[in-house]
């Protein structure tokens, strides 16, 4: 790269036109980039990728595939600046033009024939549930949509089957989707493919309203964020720890078995704290279980570490030492807890790659909360 | 008939590049009972003004319509030339051209034609108006300032120079507000105190002053020149009539609560004064701290007192003033910043607010002016974080104005009283008052360390040995675009200034309008900046908008001079154009009553109608047209003269 720098606007044009104007309101202070979970451990800058927008200067490329828009910047911006926007934005239009690394490209291939991120035959994306559970139908209270995660991701199929059997035990009137759904879209969203994700919308939304859906049930934030915000459908959005901490309150749900003495800590989601505002429907299903000790890292709720897995990150390669999910472990170790849990797909994928790249299956246990639910409601 | 004159204004360029000012000169001089038309550059001129005087003259003219821009502008300048030139100045009309046509589009036609459709409804409306003649009440001279602090001091001691009385209401036990709280002054570092306590000082020394400490505003009435300010004098438990300040009492006090003077770092008794130069030196009982209060038995300050001072059955009491004019002066807060977890406050004890170092500073303070934190050590090193919770849209939008000048202000007695490492993180340096841009010279020479780039965390997560025991201060570096970790033992946070917290209600009391933060609304920002809205009530310092010292004062001696040109007048002129109710024709709705900003309407209850103050009517109409009975005529805009302006407009 020159040392010298000419702007050049129409590049800074064409992001501002794909939905990236925020930028514009920037000063420069670093707030995001010095909230950022990436800054610390990696050459990323956000606060250097808006700068690089704000004139269309080179060297976007290099930066635009780190975020994982977890949102902390955008939380603590003094300025209001829409940062995931930009960065989709960014992404959208340098990518546009087939400029994706190599192992998003698997992503979107497979998205876009399949219908899922995960290469996963279309027709087997309920075999999971093993034939064990009845398709949504007209007059059902809820509509139980995993993620793609959930159904071909073998460490979150069996988060898929703890949920689906919490929901039949608590008596719900619910059904699965048909195989013809597909991803909600939200990273290919975030990956800067507006038209694959619009496909992928138009027929997920066209099957909810086909069945008359009332009341979403979701696994993932993810799919609970691009629902209730980008779906703009006639039901109700509930993420699954949202329910089910209303089933306990409401004694339909009540976990007997003693779990004195266990210490459990927890991992808030991007995408079910700071975007969906959901922090304590989780900790108060961790605190149902008889004895419990709920073990809190520092950084928690508001200000709780991104793992890594949003933006596509899941999807990104990343160097040893520049995983936060890595240090998340950490992070949950020195709690003293023995299991970390969380609420999300993503999260289980790249805690559960941590543990065990780090050997240290034997001090902690990862556990999705419906799972440790499930564990001790019988005695 | 009646004889008009028209004058359309070209003012430069501003009308006549988008109206055609001759083709609208021409019109107006066909329109019925106009007797001439003119044009010139700028009607407002002195020639402008002569060529209206020698037509009104030269023609017998009973009518004027002057064409040019909004009346909030000129009408006042138009009034007097007719009034010279011996018509009534209600017999003036302006049109606004301007504002309303020129600077509205571009199109000329359609600037042209809405220019004749304007003149063509005044020039209906001016046939039927008719001569008012205004009227004159008595002012009261006294003057009232709300608040203590540096800014209500001077306002009072300017008004007082003067000779006219003036009531200087305090609602804690001093005067000397944030002022009197610091140690030293930017950018000269003069001793806060050196500078203040003389003034605070002369307060009372003055007779035109009557300092009412521990009272607060409880009732405003009435208009400007004419206020009823109703006080509330809390209970003091303390009669200063008869306390000689020999603060004996004080000394024997087995009561403790936490120094409000000095943030909360010191313990104070519960009979005190907030510091040593507290004026008046005479004490008060805080109910909450003391054992008396609490328990039912003490009574120590009153063995004590040989003036037979102490009064445990004292009550709050109410003090009536009559004034010509207020002046409000009531400061600011600072914002509260636990909510802002990121920087640590009120988890760790090493993080502290600007105010609380302030008093560290002070020799007077909690440290005797040694700078050593709540575990008793002294900080080797220190980060202070600028913009804690100003310019960010989360909290407050503004520049908080002081906090930068500040900083550099702490930076120095940091350095001068630890010897440790001094590091500013800040977004932009704003250095922008006489002399500031040196004082940060000064103290880049100092060697302060300055770190472009707002802090985004405070932690005690450490991550080497190096770090142990320290806080760390996480921040991009924005110049080297590195992303820094910052140990350092002592954290000082710059919060923003924002509204008093019970701004709203002084507000409302005042009749005040607030800005979306809640600062007091001036009613201009360039030409009116101590006036508000409500007519002998002005505003001065930091109710305002954040300000530092200098400004402050500059601002209370202006409000000072506004306040004396209200009350250094026996009579003053009304607003003639008022509403009035015709009794006959009232059903006692209360319409007018509930519509009216001013209060000017209220319910006769015995005969059962409406009457309107007119020295608060200030002739906005809302009454006249929220009249189910047409009983409420608005002089200057009675409903002929409405409806004949807007059948002129009709007819385009």
């Amino acid at each position: 790269m020159s040392s010298v720098i000419t702007p050049y606007l129409e590049m800074s044009q064409a992001i501002a036109e794909a939905g990236g104007e925020a930028f514009k309101k920037c000063y420069q202070c670093g707030t995001c980039s010095g909230t950022c979970p990436w800054t610390p451990i990696s050459e990323f800058s956000i606060r250097k990728l808006v700068r690089l927008s704000q004139l269309g200067l080179e060297g976007i490329e290099d930066l635009m595939w780190s975020c994982s828009t977890c949102k902390f910047c955008v939380d603590r911006c003094p300025r209001g600046v829409e940062i995931i926007d930009l960065v989709t934005s960014v992404r959208n239009v340098y990518a546009g033009g087939g400029l994706l690394p190599q192992t998003l490209r698997t992503l979107v291939g497979s998205l876009s024939s399949r219908g899922n991120p995960w290469s996963g035959d279309q027709e087997k994306r309920n075999d999971w549930a093993q034939g064990k559970y009845p398709l949504y139908a007209e007059g059902m209270e809820y509509l139980f949509f995993p993620c793609c995660t959930g159904c071909y991701d073998q460490r979150n199929v069996s988060v898929s089957r703890a949920t689906a059997e919490l929901l039949t035990r608590a008596g719900l009137s619910w059904g699965l989707a048909g195989a013809e759904v597909n991803c909600c879209g939200e990273s290919v969203k975030k990956v800067g493919d507006y038209e694959l994700f619009d496909r992928l919308k138009g027929n997920n939304a066209g099957i909810f309203s086909g069945l008359k859906a009332r009341k979403i049930i979701t696994a993932s934030p993810h799919c609970h964020f691009t629902f209730k915000n980008e779906y703009g459908g006639a039901y109700e959005v509930i993420h699954i720890t949202e329910l089910l901490a209303e089933l306990i309150k409401e004694g339909r749900l009540t976990p007997k078995k003693d779990a004195s003495g266990l210490k459990v800590t927890y991992h808030d989601p991007c995408y079910l704290g700071r975007h969906g505002g959901i922090y304590a429907a989780p900790r108060e299903i961790i605190a149902a279980l008889p004895g419990v000790e709920l073990c809190e890292m520092d950084r928690i709720r508001e200000g709780s570490i991104c793992c890594g897995g949003g933006g596509g990150g899941l999807w990104v390669e990343r160097m040893k030492g520049e995983r936060l999910s890595d240090f998340r472990i950490e992070e949950a170790m020195e709690t003293g807890a023995s299991v970390i849990t969380t609420a999300c797909p993503y999260c289980i994928a790249m805690i559960d790659d941590s543990i065990r790249t780090a050997n240290a299956e034997d001090r902690i246990k990862l556990k999705d909360v419906t799972e440790i639910l499930i564990d001790y409601l019988e005695e | 008939m009646s004889r008009i004159g028209v004058f359309v204004c070209h003012c430069g360029l501003n009308i006549a590049k988008t109206v055609r000012v001759s083709e609208v000169v021409e019109f107006a001089a066909n329109l019925p009972e106009v007797v001439i038309a003119e044009e010139y550059r700028f009607v407002c001129s002195t020639p402008g003004q002569e060529l209206i005087a020698g037509d009104i003259k030269k023609y017998n003219l009973d009518r004027i319509i002057v064409a040019a821009c909004s009346p909030l502008m000129h009408e006042k300048t138009f009034r007097k030339v007719a009034e010279a030139a011996g018509l009534n100045q209600y017999l003036v009309t302006i049109v606004n051209i301007r504002e309303q046509c020129s600077w509205v589009t571009e199109d000329e036609d359609v600037a042209t034609k809405k220019a004749k459709a304007l003149i063509n409804g005044a020039v209906y409306r001016a046939r039927l108006l008719a001569p008012l003649v205004s009227r004159f009440i008595d002012v009261n001279p006294e003057v009232v300032v709300v608040g203590g602090g540096i800014a209500g001091i001077q306002t009072a001691l300017e008004i007082a120079a003067v000779g006219r009385k003036v009531y200087l209401v305090e609602r804690t036990p001093t005067i000397g507000g944030h002022m009197a709280q610091f140690d030293k002054t930017f950018p000269t570092l003069d001793c806060s105190a050196c500078i203040l306590t003389p003034k605070m000082d002369a307060v009372l020394q003055n007779p035109n002053i009557e300092l009412l400490t521990y009272c607060e505003v409880a009732e405003v009435k009435g208009f400007v020149g004419n206020f009823d300010v109703k006080i509330r004098q809390k209970a003091r438990y303390v009669d200063h009539a008869k306390c000689n300040a020999c603060l004996a009492c004080v000394e024997k006090c087995p009561g403790k609560g936490e120094s409000e003077f000095d943030e909360g770092l010191a313990k104070r008794k519960a009979i005190y004064i907030p510091f040593p130069q507290a004026v008046p030196q005479k004490p008060v009982i805080d109910r909450e701290t003391c054992t008396y209060f609490i328990k039912g038995k003490c009574r120590l300050c009153e063995k004590i007192c040989e003036q037979k001072a102490i009064d445990y059955e004292q009550a709050d009491s109410y003090i009536e003033i009559k004034a010509g004019a207020i002046v409000a002066a009531t400061g600011y807060d600072l914002m509260d910043v636990k909510p802002l977890a990121q920087y640590g406050y009120g988890r760790y004890p090493a993080v502290y607010h600007a105010l609380e170092i302030e008093r560290l500073f002070n020799s007077a303070g909690p440290t005797a002016g040694k700078v050593v934190m709540r575990d008793g050590r002294e900080p080797q090193s220190i980060a202070i974080l600028h913009c804690i919770g100003s310019r960010d849209k989360n909290n407050y939008e503004y520049c908080s104005r002081v906090c930068c000048m500040y900083s550099l202000k702490f930076a120095h007695l940091l350095k001068e009283k630890t010897h440790g490492d001094v590091y500013q993180l800040y977004i932009d340096m704003r250095a922008g008052g006489k002399g500031y841009e040196e004082f940060y010279s000064r103290l880049l020479e100092e060697d302060v360390k300055f770190i472009r780039g707002k802090a985004a965390t405070v932690t005690h997560r450490t991550k080497n040995p190096e770090e142990e025991g320290k806080l760390i201060v996480e921040v991009d570096d924005t110049l080297t675009g590195k992303f820094a970790r910052i140990p350092v033992d002592m954290v000082v946070l710059a919060p923003a200034m924002k509204p008093r917290a019970d701004a709203k209600d002084m507000a409302r009391m005042l009749n005040l309008s607030t800005d979306k933060y809640g600062f007091f609304m001036e009613k201009h920002p360039k030409l009116a900046p101590l006036s508000t809205m409500t007519d002998g009530v002005f505003i001065a310092g930091a109710c305002q908008s954040p300000k530092d010292i200098p400004d402050t004062v500059s601002q209370a001696t202006g409000a000072a001079a506004e306040a004396l040109t209200i009350v250094s007048k026996a009579k003053m002129e009304l607003e003639a154009a008022t509403a009035m109710v015709n009794a006959a024709a009232c059903s006692g709705c209360r319409n007018c009553v509930t519509v009216c900003p001013y209060s000017a309407p209220s319910m006769n209850e015995e005969k059962g109608v409406s009457e309107i103050n007119e020295a608060l009517c200030k002739g906005c109409g809302l009454c006249a047209a929220a009249c189910p009975t047409s009983a409420i005529i608005t002089r200057h805009f009675t409903n002929e003269q409405v409806m004949a302006e807007m059948e002129g407009l009709m007819e385009f």
